[in-house]
């Protein structure tokens, strides 16, 4: 999958996990990926409504990234947001009460699948309008220069996203005022139905801050340890003093757009394909086995997660729709 | 042949001016193009050219002087070969041209027109010079016995903003133009001297992203003041206005504040057309999760932009580029704040009530006025806040007057001057004793054309025509 970039510069080679990085990495994904598989059955079951939009496939994207940030680092995104939400250590019980709209979610079922936050875990959301993140994720960049706090603020959207005039506008002023941010493309292939090469003059988008001089890099965003090596490395150069940095995550989504998404723009062939050759989780557990991992230790992982997914939805279905009153609440501070 | 040179107005609402100092002495001899003398406003400053070739032979008005009115002649130029010494000044009383007067194709003063149009309900013509500030009654709130200091709008949002940032470290402004340049309508003179560039932040003409950048840091805990150059180009930054400044609060469980307020002036100016020239009050005030705050005095002004920036909640400050300039009185008081949220009574009267905000009150007052003339004695009540608003005073108001007449220069369709006639009609319907009447900006874009400008607008004469109809007096 990677496609070292052309005009960007490329990590040489991916450096190897400890044993405990690996199952943690893997833990994190597996949890993610568990998180929504069941997301999308409750969603069968009209537990989940509106729209949510899987992350499936995407995993290693979030978890190598959060796996080189620092405590205290910011995380924003758009409406693909429960995977970083997981990663940020979120609570999946309140994550998935969300989802369903009940006063256990941690948007107290106000903000649904596309606009959660939580300020304890500096998750500054889940954004619905599409570029949104670019701004905001730099704005409170800002907030941290001006403060001198040394967070960097790790900003994600989308391929289709970095089409939008905010993302420029934004990267000028980032580069403009050197703000530590870490802007992170998660170039899925797909902005809904629209593939990259239907909508993007420019499809190494790495190279889309170099009008800028924002520096880019191309990772494979299949690849956990990848994604946390050029993370590590970007969030330097942020912390430096040097201003932002553009990574381009190639990465892929498994599932449909949102749920409602037929899918007719692309071959079932390409996502198996995509699936047998670069799972990102598959590629961590053969790596383990290799290792002498043993693979009951990896099902143990595994039903572990699963119980605590299940119990992030009996908890959803078990709670209560918000209060009447809450309608009212929230508007103004 | 001699010729006077003129005060020329820098700008379409520049009423008058500085004359800084002559570069020329009488005497002299000028040619077209030389510069003769720099004349300063509170916005900019500029040099004076000569048009004409000859010899300057009498200053009329000395360097230093202050508040020298646009068109008044500043000196005399005389043709080659004519005798100086003996060009007599013009009397000095002769000063402010009005807008009729022969020199008008030279230089008539937007402003000037302006005025002629909210004075229209006056028999003559005024001289264009500064209108006294509507009479304002002393802001409710102030303690009896404050020191009241003359202040422009300019000035007081000006000391607002740097009383709010000398209190608060994590009060900062961003905008176009606010540092080096001193604010594109010197709103923010002084300010990056005295703060720095970290908190008078200059950016680039990006209003969507900078919207965006705003939003961000004051998700994190800053308190933002975004500066729109005028409230014209906030229709690219609506975006992060609403969708991410607005609804976050709400979106997340009450967890993200948005300590923001979005200022710059708003609504028309004066002859710069359709593009430049959009009330936006209606717009904003009909967003829940925003506040809007649109003041029309300097006192006002400050006590109001101090309780935005303490605001938890975004707010949308609206000023008006025509008021910057007026003057009046603010209370000199350590810490004025006033509250959000409350109207108030401009003018007390027992027959009709006229509301309005911002620039709309000049045509309210100036009706009330006119109409005191008629034995009619109007209530006018300055709205100062457009949401949430203040519905009870509007309330109480109508059951002493039973009439009511709504005038702002926004749209007439879903206006603040609807939404104050819906809530009347649902709150106060037993108390009315006719329909209310709105007074609006026409329903256009605005034309550039003099005339039509001034049609576009509301005047003094129909808010006037307006009261007496709700009355039943012709
Ligand atoms: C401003 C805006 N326009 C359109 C949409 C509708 N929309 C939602 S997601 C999406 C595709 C975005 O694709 P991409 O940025 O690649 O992110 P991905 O969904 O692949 O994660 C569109 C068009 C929107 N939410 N906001
Ligand atoms: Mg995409």
């Amino acid at each position: 999958m990677a496609n070292e970039g052309d005009g960007a510069s490329a990590v040489p080679s991916v450096p190897n996990f400890t044993r405990d990085e690996e199952l943690h990495a893997l833990r994190q994904m597996l949890l993610i990926r568990r998180f929504e598989e069941k997301a999308g059955q409750l969603y069968g079951m009209g537990v989940v409504a509106g729209f949510c939009h899987l992350y499936i496939g995407q995993e290693a994207v979030v978890v190598g990234a959060k796996m080189a940030a620092r405590e205290g680092d910011e995380f924003t995104t758009s409406y693909r947001d429960h995977g970083h939400m997981l990663a940020s250590g979120m609570d999946p019980r309140g994550v998935m009460a969300e989802l369903a709209g009940k006063r256990g979610g941690y948007s107290k079922g106000k903000g649904g699948s596309m606009h959660m936050f939580s300020r304890e875990k500096n998750f500054f959301g889940g954004h619905g309008i599409v570029g949104a993140p670019a701004p905001i994720g730099a704005g409170i960049a800002l907030a941290n220069a001006y403060r001198g706090d040394g967070k960097a603020s790790l900003t994600f959207f989308g391929e289709g996203a970095a089409n939008q005039g905010q993302v420029y506008e934004t990267f000028n002023m980032a580069a403009l005022w050197k703000l530590p941010v870490l802007f992170i493309v998660e170039n899925n292939h797909y902005a809904m139905g629209t593939s990259l090469t239907r909508a993007a003059a420019q499809t190494d988008f790495a190279m889309r801050g170099a009008a800028f001089g924002i520096p880019g890099h191309q990772v494979d965003g299949m690849d956990v340890r990848a994604v946390r090596a050029a993370t590590a490395e970007a969030l330097e150069w942020c912390r430096s003093g040097k201003g932002p940095y553009l990574l381009e995550a190639q990465t892929y989504r498994y599932r449909g757009h949102s749920m409602s998404d037929p899918a007719k723009y692309r071959s079932k062939e390409e996502v198996q394909k995509m699936r047998e050759e670069h799972d990102p989780i598959e590629q961590v557990r053969l790596r383990l086995l290799a290792d002498g991992v043993n693979e009951d230790e990896l099902k143990k992982i595994d039903a572990n997660v699963r119980k605590i997914v299940a119990d992030a939805a009996d908890f959803a279905m078990g709670d209560k729709e918000p209060d009447p009153s809450e309608l009212y609440t929230d508007v103004l501070a | 042949m001699t010729i006077n040179v003129l005060m020329p107005a820098l700008s379409p609402t520049m009423e008058q001016g500085k004359l800084a100092k002559w570069l020329k002495s009488e005497g002299d001899a000028v040619k077209a193009g030389d510069v003769i003398a720099e004349i300063e406003t509170d916005k900019a400053t500029m040099e004076v050219e000569a048009v004409d070739e000859g010899v300057l032979a009498r200053i009329l008005v000395p360097g230093g002087t202050e508040n020298v009115a646009v068109n008044t002649p500043i000196a005399v130029i005389a043709g080659e070969g004519e005798d100086a010494s003996a060009i007599e000044a013009p009397p000095a009383t002769k000063a402010p041209t009005p807008p009729s007067a022969p020199q008008d194709e030279a230089g008539e003063a937007p402003k000037a027109r302006r005025e002629a149009a909210i004075e229209a309900a006056a028999p003559a013509p005024k001289p264009a010079t500064v209108a006294a500030p509507p009479a304002v009654s002393a802001a409710p709130e102030v303690p009896a016995g404050t020191t009241m200091i003359p202040m422009t709008m300019r000035e007081a949002l000006r000391d607002a903003m740097a009383e709010e940032m000398r209190r608060d470290p994590s009060v900062f402004i961003m905008g176009e133009e606010v540092g080096e340049y001193q604010g594109a309508y010197k709103v923010t003179q002084g300010l990056l001297q005295e703060f720095g560039p970290m908190r008078v932040r200059d950016t680039p003409i990006t209003e969507y992203g900078f919207a965006g950048v705003g939003v961000g840091a004051a998700f994190a805990g800053l308190r933002p003041i975004v500066e729109f150059m005028t409230f014209n180009f906030s229709m690219q930054a609506i975006d992060h206005i609403v969708n991410s400044a607005a609804k976050t609060l709400y979106m997340s469980g009450g967890q993200i504040h948005c300590p923001i307020v979005f200022r710059g002036p708003n609504g028309a100016a004066a002859r710069v057309g359709a593009q430049h020239s959009q009330d936006y009050g209606a717009w904003y005030s009909q967003v829940p999760g925003l506040i809007v705050v649109s003041p029309s005095n300097a006192s006002d002004a400050k006590g109001l932009l101090k309780a935005a920036i303490r605001n938890d909640n975004p707010v949308v400050f609206l000023e008006n580029e025509i008021l910057y300039g007026k003057t009046s009185e603010v209370p000199a008081l350590e810490d004025f704040v006033l509250p959000i949220g409350k109207a108030r009574i401009a003018r007390p009267g027992t027959d009709v009530t006229l509301v309005s905000f911002s620039i709309g009150m000049t045509y309210a007052l100036g009706a009330a006025e006119a109409l005191a003339k008629d034995g009619i004695e109007a209530e006018v009540i300055d709205l100062r806040t457009l949401r949430p608003m203040d519905t009870q005073t509007l309330v109480e108001s109508v059951k002493k007057t039973g009439r009511c007449v709504a005038i702002e220069e926004g749209w007439p369709q879903c206006g603040i001057a609807s939404e104050v006639a819906a809530r009347l009609h649902q709150e106060a319907f037993d108390y009315l004793d006719a329909p209310i009447a709105r007074v609006t900006g026409k329903d256009v874009p605005m034309p550039y054309a003099a005339n039509l400008e001034k049609l576009a607008l509301p005047s003094v004469a129909e808010v006037v025509a307006a009261a007496k109809a709700v009355l039943y007096r012709a």
